[in-house]
């Protein structure tokens, strides 16, 4: 049997890991804890657009320190929230038959997201896949660290993920497949032998045309 | 006495223009060579739209049209996709006159639940404004997209089954056709091998369907693709048709055109190089020179982006094989040349086109089922070439694919080929791989790809002529590898691939070259007495 690999924000929804993010920064206990949140944010704002464009780890561990100092049961309880109204509104069209046919197909379907755990298995429950690898908080006491446990799935660190996961699986990855937008999952892409291009930006737009991978519009 | 279409080279003879691909080239071929030409474009309808009605008025073992119609019945008119013509026609294409007198037909007897679908079965979605083209700005308004649209293989939810054939072969088709109180299928037939049963029960079908006779084994068994009678592809497929006709109402219009592909600047490519006046010489040493100094894309535009001014011939309505028959006899009387004798080798160029990339490049997967497919099989009774004959065929073989029609194409050639050409393993082994492939899929359903198995149905379409000739010979290929994944030769020039090609036929060979496009078959008869070669006057080449 094969898998096929998901990567989620612009993938197969529209958000990325910022929207959600954000709506548990505006969503604290209190409107003050919120604003002092938010400020919080703004001011790491000029750092992650830094990181955003330098290295998705770095951009990964600092947007995950919003969340230091929230309690576990405020970030479970919100979850299913935060899914209703930020994550599956902003699903794709196309998204949910792309993940179907992989299944219809007798593939082990993956989402692997540098998004949040608890929000990923929400959508893999709503589009039926089979397994998620996403990032995880650090949990102290009951309440989030703000820092992200180890590996941290994020641009290469993916690629080692899906090919832990195939072993472990007993998958082929020159049999599995994977779906990604952005040019910083070309190493996820590249360790499968049926990589994908969906909705992708102008520089994986050019290396799926240059390499003959299947370019795929859901959105 | 040959047929006028059929010229012997002497040694006053002009050298022959043929496709390369978007280019033309010229040859000499030696002298006693034969070059077979189409036949002039045969005389249009005057009045097409009176012709539709009539037909539609008085079908073949079937009622009226209207007669089958009552307020508030569904119908489905499904027709004919972008593969045919080719190049397209210029508008209006018949298709939009027959679905405009169809609709207002439906119309006037209150029939509102109307559906049009573009039976493509496994080929790619047309694109909106190709479906435009077709059916004209008024029908597209008023239907597209929720009442005008692609049929989609892959929608299993929206397939039904309809029963098995006593060979076994499954009939499944669009629910919606199924469904209907009335199917009306709109046929544009190009050659003798579309039309009939194909229509609804290939058209309409998927890959459950197709794979009982787009199979190596099946394509081993036919003598030729357009001859009907000689194609087990299609007896398997009349068998299937009549399984789906006897459980559905099936009302066929079928129309034919001429062969009238080029428009008055260019018809001069359809004529004997030797009757060509000083200003068609002129001007087609000036259409040489142009293609030759300009980029791909520009060429194709050329001759891809303007339609051809077909003529209307015929239009057919009423039970699918009555209708056919018909439809057969006016294709053939447009289409076949009488040639006595086969040859020894057979020479064509590969032009810039096929049913499969209109508005896209000729990939090399494409070249290989012009040269093996449909080429070779442009005849009847026997093929142009003997058996173990050798076939010459001209095109560059570009390593070039377009990612967003053929993607699955450029897996099966760079990945799938290079292992086996072997047509039965690569339908054991790697085609129901390719069948499942979600990522294809997903392009075929929602993008413009073709379904990840017609890079296979290509390959076996090509198995006939594969099986029969002996070599096959590219003149003036840009690369060594494409041919050679194909399993061809290459040569320089074609002096260069006639020398070869002398080596492995029998002394004084007889040459036959295919002057095409436009379209022709070879209504080929084998016996044939003439002089032998060195009996003639002068020898060239």
């Amino acid at each position: 049997m094969a898998a096929s690999y998901f990567d989620v924000d612009g993938t197969l929804i529209r958000t990325n890991l910022v929207h959600p993010t954000l709506y548990y920064v505006l969503n604290q206990n209190t409107p003050l804890h919120s604003l002092a949140k938010l400020g919080g944010a703004l001011v790491k704002a000029p750092w992650l657009a830094w990181a955003e464009t330098r290295d998705r780890r770095i951009f990964n561990e600092l947007l995950f320190t919003s969340y230091g100092g929230m309690s576990e049961d405020r970030l479970v309880g919100l979850a299913v929230e935060t899914f209703e109204r930020v994550i599956k509104p902003n699903i794709y069209p196309g998204a949910r038959d792309l993940v179907q046919t992989s299944l219809d197909k007798g593939h082990d379907v993956v989402l692997v997201s540098g998004a949040l755990d608890f929000l990923m298995r929400l959508l893999a429950e709503h589009l039926g896949a089979t397994d998620v690898i996403a990032n995880r908080l650090e949990i102290k006491d009951r309440f989030a660290t703000g820092k992200l446990l180890r590996p941290v799935v994020a641009g290469p660190e993916k690629s080692r993920l899906i090919r832990d996961h195939a072993k472990g699986r007993g998958h082929d990855l020159d049999e599995c497949f994977a779906y990604s937008d952005s040019y910083s999952d070309v190493p996820m892409l590249s360790i499968v032998g049926h990589p994908a291009a969906v909705n992708p930006d102008r520089k994986l737009s050019l290396l799926a045309n240059a390499y003959h991978w299947p370019i795929i519009h859901v959105d | 006495m040959s047929h006028p279409c059929v010229v012997t080279i002497d040694s006053r003879s002009a050298p022959r223009v043929l496709f390369s691909g978007d280019r033309l080239v010229e040859v000499d071929l030696p002298t006693g060579s034969r070059v077979v030409y189409p036949k002039p474009p045969l005389k249009p309808l005057k009045d097409v739209d009176a012709a539709i009605r009539y037909a539609i008025n008085h079908p073949y073992n079937s009622e009226p049209l209207y007669a089958k119609l009552r307020p508030g019945m569904k119908v489905t008119i499904a027709m004919d996709d972008i593969s045919l013509p080719l190049p397209p026609m210029k508008r209006p294409d018949i298709r939009e006159r027959v679905l405009t007198i169809v609709l207002d037909l439906l119309a006037d007897y209150g029939v509102d639940d109307v559906e049009i679908i573009i039976a493509t079965s496994v080929h790619r979605r047309m694109k909106d404004w190709e479906i435009r083209h077709v059916v004209g700005d008024k029908i597209f308004n008023a239907y597209w997209p929720k009442k005008l649209y692609n049929h989609d293989a892959e929608n299993l939810a929206n397939m039904k089954y309809l029963g098995t054939t006593e060979e076994g072969e499954e009939v499944e088709l669009n629910r919606r056709a199924v469904e209907s109180d009335l199917i009306i299928y709109v046929n544009l037939n190009l050659v003798p091998m579309d039309g009939g049963h194909k229509s609804v029960a290939v058209g309409l079908c998927g890959y459950r369907s197709l794979r009982a006779h787009h199979n190596p084994r099946v394509m081993r068994q036919c003598h030729s693709y357009m001859d009907p009678k000689s194609s087990a592809l299609n007896t398997s497929v009349v068998r299937m048709g009549r399984l789906a006709n006897k459980k559905l109402n099936v009302f066929t219009i079928e129309t034919t055109i001429n062969n009238r592909m080029f428009d008055t600047p260019l018809e001069f490519l359809a004529k004997n190089e030797d009757d060509l006046s000083r200003t068609e010489r002129n001007a087609l040493h000036a259409l040489r020179f142009t293609l030759d100094k300009m980029p791909q894309p520009a060429r194709q535009a050329i001759f891809q982006r303007v339609p051809s001014p077909f003529g209307v011939t015929g239009v057919f309505a009423g039970e699918t094989e009555a209708v056919h028959e018909h439809t057969l006899r006016k294709s053939f009387e447009q289409y076949c040349v009488p040639v006595v004798g086969q040859s020894d080798i057979l020479i064509t160029g590969i032009p810039f086109i096929s049913p499969y990339n209109v508005n896209s490049f000729l990939n090399p997967l494409l070249v290989q089922v012009m040269a093996n497919g449909y080429l070779f099989n442009l005849y009847r009774n026997a093929p142009m070439v003997k058996k173990g004959g050798t076939m010459i065929i001209m095109h560059p073989c570009t390593d070039l694919f377009d990612n967003e029609h053929h993607s699955p194409y450029i897996e099966f050639v760079h990945r799938v080929l290079p292992e086996t050409r072997d047509a039965m393993e690569l339908h054991k082994v790697w085609e129901p791989k390719f069948a499942k492939n979600p990522a294809y899929i997903e392009m075929y359903r929602y993008g413009h790809a073709y379904h990840p198995t017609h890079p296979f149905f290509m390959w076996y379409w090509g198995e006939a002529g594969r099986q029969h000739l002996g070599r096959v010979i590219v003149v003036g290929a840009d690369n060594e590898y494409i041919p050679q994944l194909l399993g061809w030769e290459t040569a320089r020039t074609m002096d260069e691939a006639l020398r070869m090609a002398k080596q492995t036929a029998p002394p004084n060979p007889d040459i036959l070259a295919l002057h095409c496009p436009p379209i022709f078959m070879a209504d080929m008869s084998v016996e044939k007495q003439r002089a032998p070669i060195s009996a003639l006057p002068e020898s060239q080449g």
